[in-house]
């Protein structure tokens, strides 16, 4: 094994978002942690019986941080396992993955989340990290043993692709969570506005004849929940915020001091409601693709800081579920493999500096769940992204190592690649093998 | 146990909360019910102080406990008793609250000891009735007779009230048990903890002379006392709280938990205990740690002083003395 053994990478772009390093160097892993790190490390050359990865000038900073996959197993294996996501992160540069409860069964239970975290450590691919269920079964009735949970291992509590619709569950929920300063994120959709839709209400849909969900389902249950948190004094997080009004609400919570964080997906800063076009299924997502403007409006977050993180949102779906009328087709997108890939999009087409974009990708998610990892710092665990930001390629799904295919991205034009991942200082991924 | 003329602060007629009273009154009523707790270990129990007089215990919800508490009350003082639950009363039939209480109060009881589901319920009742009205308990507001056995039982075995620690834990949100001690607590000098999880503690319970505290560990920390409180099965099943595991693996009183407060820290229960919910059950039954039992049998003694007060009271008003 060579988790035993030291490795140096040297010739590096440094990145570490933790600290807004961007400097030429080297880093030295021992074992599963990062032993040493910096500009001049090595520069009179590696010694002896240390291993050496050359990154050839390339950038190597920590592992994706991904907080939010849906992982399939247990219960629907034939649209993805732990191990088809295991391969995703390995090829999307993602270490560590937080996954949601809605499996079958949910995890509401510590059994559930023991055999997810067990089947995880067994593959040895991107740590695995999962919510706990914020009510029992997902059914946003009765609250499910967060606390419990929460000492299991569960790094936060989210119903998943459902909102808890119910405002006093909702209200209780914060309630309890906060007795033992947990987090609760929340699916943001208000569920009788969103109901019978399949794309975003608005020209595309009005085009296609398809039924809408309006923007305002998103705005209308992040009010709601920051209002709901502020009372109860609890931290909310909001995942996959996709609308400029969704936003608005956010920032002025946080003025008034409420404990909310948001995240966003690359497809609601990458694409717009028009790659629906011809009844694409593939465009069918959870929140809806929205128009230009609330695209737009995401970016604004990214760069003023609204928002904390980016999450691939990784949902497979397996072809009886995509192929199918669009109202009828299911949800969702998956993300692993180009999570990396369609951020840098930031960095190339918006201007943001890399470490900014990774620090979305890893130091900040890390530091809002409490995990490990996301820092290049001594010390920190050895899981690592070695990527070319200029490389361009055309994302081809057909080339996933992905159970499912299902990618939004499908045939999209990108800069930059992934070379190598390391987990814990052993490599499980390397583009050149 | 006639006190005679000894009585001199506690001039009310009704007993509906522990709200308003001042330490000498409270004083005054353990002060009675101590000489009772005495009278009730003796084979001979009986007074006839309530000679002649009638006390109805209308209980519009179920009891058991608290119901014959006060009938034994009643009935050592010498009293003629009559229950009425609500599944014998007029309310059944659509009499309004109001309309039970005109119709009892025209049968003359000297005194009516009322529980009900609502909070205020006794109150409003209590302004139709010339007799002494005791609450034994209405909605989450009040229950003064059980803060006031807990107050004695305290006393008997601390000395003292004033300067303790006590730290009520469970659920505080529907508790009257809860607001009567933590009124009497403050009014007697103890510091008053709360420990709940958020979903059972209403935040502004704070102003009510509380520290609020959501770990055991810390709510325990260094008590003199540890009261908990029943869970009612209803709150279990995942609005308040998510399981029954949950809740006693958090907030159950055990041997380890119980180890942050003093060493003599006493455990009280106003009882029915669920075992193994709130509380370890060994610990419950420890005699050297738990006065649950002397809880029930101080009650009697508790209720027996709060008629004779009462009616002693209702003399005077007669007399026109006060």
């Amino acid at each position: 094994m060579m988790t035993s053994g030291k490795t140096a990478y040297i010739n590096a772009r440094l990145l570490d978002p933790a600290t807004g390093l961007d400097a030429k160097g080297a880093l030295l892993t021992e074992g599963r942690t990062i032993a040493d790190i910096g500009p001049s490390l090595f520069a009179d050359g590696v010694p002896d019986g240390i291993r050496v990865v050359d990154c050839s000038g390339q950038c190597l900073a920590p592992g994706l941080v991904d907080m939010r996959v849906q992982l399939r197993e247990p219960g629907e294996e034939h649209k993805g396992t732990l191990a088809s996501a295991g391969q995703s992160a390995a090829v999307g540069g993602v270490t560590s993955m937080v996954c949601l409860p809605n499996t079958e069964p949910v995890i509401d239970d510590m059994s559930v989340l023991e055999f997810v975290a067990r089947r995880a450590r067994k593959l040895g691919l991107a740590k695995v990290y999962a919510y706990g269920a914020i009510t029992k079964g997902l059914k946003g009735e009765e609250l499910a043993e967060m606390g419990m949970l929460a000492e299991a291992g569960a790094v936060a509590f989210t119903d998943g692709v459902a909102a808890v619709a119910n405002a006093k569950t909702m209200r209780r929920a914060l309630s309890y969570a906060s007795t033992f300063d947990l987090l609760l994120a929340q699916h943001p959709e208000e569920p009788n506005l969103a109901s019978g839709g399949s794309m975003n209400s608005g020209e595309t849909a009005t085009r296609l004849g398809l039924p809408g969900i309006p923007a305002v389902a998103e705005v209308i249950m992040v009010a709601r929940d920051i209002r709901l948190a502020e009372d109860a004094g609890a931290r909310l997080h909001i995942s996959h915020v996709s609308t400029a009004a969704a936003l608005d609400v956010i920032r002025k919570g946080r003025d008034r001091g409420v404990q909310v964080t948001c995240d966003t997906a690359p497809p609601y800063f990458a694409l717009n409601e028009m790659e629906v076009g011809d009844y694409r299924t593939f465009a069918k997502l959870s929140p809806p693709l929205r128009v230009e403007s609330d695209r737009k409006a995401v970016i604004e977050g990214i760069k003023d800081g609204t928002i904390t993180a980016i999450a691939s949102d990784h949902a497979p779906q397996d072809q009886d579920s995509k192929r199918l009328p669009f109202a009828q087709a299911a949800f969702g997108g998956v993300g692993l493999e180009t999570l990396l890939a369609v951020s840098m999009s930031l960095h190339h087409s918006e201007g943001m500096p890399l470490v900014d974009v990774l620090a979305l990708l890893t130091y900040r998610p890390a530091q809002l769940l409490g995990l490990p990892g996301g820092t290049l710092a001594q010390g920190a665990p050895a899981d690592l992204v070695l990527f070319d930001p200029n490389h361009g390629w055309r994302i081809d799904p057909d080339s996933f190592v992905s159970k499912s295919k299902n990618s939004p991205f499908d045939g999209k034009p990108v800069q930059g690649k992934v070379l190598r991942t390391v987990v814990d200082g052993r490599t499980v991924y390397d583009a050149e093998a | 146990m006639n006190t005679g003329d000894a009585q001199r602060f506690f001039k009310h007629i009704h007993l509906l909360g522990i709200q308003g009273l001042t330490p000498p009154e409270i004083t005054e009523i353990l002060d009675c019910a101590n000489v009772y707790v005495e009278q009730n270990r003796k084979a001979d129990k009986k007074t006839d102080l309530l000679k002649g007089r009638t006390v109805i215990n209308l209980f519009f919800e179920n009891s058991t406990r608290t119901r014959t508490s006060f009938e034994l009350a009643a009935k050592r003082l010498g009293a003629d008793t009559i229950n009425m639950s609500v599944s014998t009363s007029s309310i059944k039939k659509g009499e309004t609250l109001v309309d039970t209480a005109m119709t009892l109060n025209a049968m003359h009881p000297d005194a009516l000891v009322v529980r009900h589901g609502d909070s205020g319920a006794v109150k409003l009742l209590s302004e139709k009735i010339n007799g002494s009205v005791i609450n034994a308990g209405d909605g989450y507001h009040e229950h003064p007779t059980q803060a006031l056995l807990d107050a004695l039982t305290i006393r008997r075995r601390k000395g003292t009230l004033g300067g303790l620690t006590v730290a009520i834990c469970g659920d505080i949100q529907h508790s009257r048990v809860a607001r009567s001690n933590i009124h009497l607590l403050n009014i007697m000098g103890a510091r008053v903890r709360v420990v709940a999880p958020r979903t059972l503690v209403p935040g502004p319970i704070a102003k009510m002379g509380v520290e609020v505290f959501h770990d055991m560990r810390e709510g325990l920390k260094d008590c003199d006392i540890v009261m908990m409180l029943r869970i009612q099965q209803e709150r279990m099943q995942g609005n308040f709280l998510p399981s029954v595991r949950e809740f006693f693996h958090f907030f159950g009183l055990n041997e380890e938990k119980l180890s942050h407060a003093k060493p003599d820290a006493l455990v009280m229960h106003p009882g029915p205990m669920n075992r193994g919910v709130e509380i370890d059950s060994t610990l419950a039954d420890d005699m050297d740690r738990s006065v649950i039992r002397e809880q029930v049998e101080l009650g009697v003694a508790v209720r027996m002083a709060c008629l004779e007060l009462l009616t002693k009271n209702q003399d005077r008003m007669v007399g026109g003395a006060e």
